[in-house]
């Protein structure tokens, strides 16, 4: 990590947003690592997520939600569970994510498109149709031929469908992504 | 007493690649009598894509089915799934807990949720509800050249104060539910490591790669099955292993089989009521190798009088030795 300087780039605004949307107190955190010792994507992240608390705790706002890692994270709960300070780190990551994805800033774009991807299907049908996930997925991300070499063998098992099944009350489920949409413009 | 009825939440990939979970849970659920109902027209939970979209948006997506469920009657679901099971509970705790939450989630649905409804896993049902003595009762054959290294993945008991069920550091329930069909188990380290999950699609490598972990440390505990409770994690093991193979340069060729095809077996269904045929890893030999109770209960018995003659025959060996 480099130098930074504290008196200059300090967001506290940013601390007490997340503070207030995850229900944490990230200052509990002491650093002892426990949660990067554990956590099994700290090899790939950018920041390991005891770096992201203790940017969290400095409030690096850009930092933070530019990074890696916070769409690496897959929602294990190892860091939670061995949190000594009984903080929930993945809620925060979680957290993180949900702010960085609000603002527009996303660092992994195919991992937004997949979860954008996933989301269409359950609007659409009411429930995931996964040819047709992976197909978008595909087609948006422009990685055309994303484990194709898949579809021999669940082909060959007989364990997809290629028509979506829709559920009667897929609008209902759809009305619950409108609403969401309409608070979301609400409340800015 | 009535018989407790539960409400099934099958979840959308156990209709599509891991519709074998669904068919083995179903044979195993009617053959130990758990009275069982699928909550009529549901929809898909939300999983891990609703929850790094907004909160309030995610618990709706379940609170949705969980409503259809409470409109039922029913005050427990069972769901096969981790992810369904996660969504559902987190759902739960966070309404309960949090009035001004709960208000913005039903704002977001047509029926209100009014949170009286549980989530468990169907391992929690069977271990806890159902219970080793009658899973143990129901036992027609064992798998006696099966060494079964028990995965539940990363969020089936954590984070505990959601979860409530098992350890979370060391579970032991399926560990236990194995044992009890007469299957050896082998002390597994990985028990709870993270396969990759959801990232499979748009991040294979690093999934391939945290996959072979597992499936490593398994065939160095000894292992040659995995058993599993997860449908992603069954993907990622079982699906993607001659990509992880690719990949990574390994060799493996080992079945990733649900705890409950297992069960199933154990239970005497064909492999074709139980969906074995559609496993990508050949789990096949574990079903022809099955041998009756009766018949592997013999087979214990002749081997363990065949050393208590060996015993014997040395005792006396020895004894002439001592006194010339």
């Amino acid at each position: 990590m480099d130098a930074i300087n504290l008196t200059e780039s300090i967001d506290w605004k940013f601390i007490e947003h997340v503070k207030e949307e995850s229900g944490q107190d990230p200052a509990l955190c002491y650093q002892c690592g426990n949660c990067t010792a554990g956590c099994p994507y700290s090899h790939y992240f950018d920041y390991p997520v005891s770096q992201v608390m203790r940017l969290l705790q400095a409030g690096q706002k850009d930092t933070i939600l530019n990074s890696k890692a916070i769409w690496l994270c897959a929602t294990c709960e190892t860091c939670t569970t061995r949190c000594p300070c009984e903080i929930d780190v993945a809620h925060i990551m979680d957290v993180l994510r949900i702010i960085a994805r609000r603002e527009n800033r996303v660092s992994e774009k195919d991992i937004k498109l997949f979860y954008d991807s996933f989301l269409d299907s359950v609007k659409k049908f009411g429930r995931i149709y996964e040819v047709g996930t992976l197909l978008s997925y595909n087609l948006r991300s422009g990685h055309l031929f994303a484990d194709s070499d898949l579809g021999p063998k669940v082909l060959a098992h007989n364990k997809i469908h290629f028509l979506p099944k829709k559920i009667k009350g897929s609008d209902k489920v759809a009305k619950i992504f409108d609403r969401f949409q309409e608070t979301l413009k609400k409340h800015g | 007493m009535a018989k407790k009825r539960y409400a099934y939440f099958q979840g959308c990939s156990l209709e599509g690649t891991a519709v074998e979970y669904d068919k083995s849970m179903r044979v195993v659920f009617d053959a130990l009598g758990v009275d069982y109902v699928e909550p009529e027209d549901w929809s898909c939970c939300g999983s891990t894509p609703a929850h790094t979209v907004d909160h309030v948006f995610a618990a709706a997506l379940a609170a949705r089915n969980l409503s259809i469920i409470e409109n039922m009657g029913l005050d427990v679901v069972t769901t096969n799934c981790p992810s369904c099971l996660m969504a559902f509970k987190k759902a739960q705790y966070s309404m309960e807990n949090d009035g001004t939450f709960k208000e913005k989630v039903n704002e977001l649905l047509d029926e209100k949720y009014n949170c009286g409804v549980y989530a468990k896993s169907s391992l929690q049902v069977l271990y806890e509800d159902v219970g080793l003595e009658a899973i143990k009762n129901r036992v027609t054959h064992i798998i006696h050249d099966m060494k079964a290294a028990p995965y539940y993945g990363c969020i089936m008991n954590r984070p505990p104060k959601i979860a409530q069920f098992d350890d979370p550091e060391n579970p032991t329930s399926m560990d236990r539910i194995i044992s009890a069909l007469g299957i050896e188990v082998c002390d597994f380290a990985f028990k709870l490591e993270c396969c990759g999950a959801a990232f499979g699609v748009p991040k294979r490598k690093m999934v391939n790669e945290l996959s072979k972990k597992v499936i490593a440390m398994a065939v160095d505990a000894g292992a040659n099955c995995i058993i599993v409770a997860c449908p992603l994690c069954q993907q990622n093991l079982d699906l993607r292993q001659e990509q992880i193979n690719q990949t990574t340069g390994s060799n493996f060729n080992i079945p990733v089989i649900y705890f409950t095809q297992l069960m199933g077996l154990a239970f005497g269904y064909t492999p074709k009521e139980l969906g074995l045929d559609k496993l990508i890893v050949s789990a096949d030999h574990f079903a022809r190798s099955r041998i009756t109770k009766q018949e592997y209960l013999e087979r214990e018995k002749a081997k363990e009088q065949e050393k208590k003659a060996k015993k014997e025959v040395k005792k006396q060996e020895t004894g002439e030795e001592e006194n010339p």
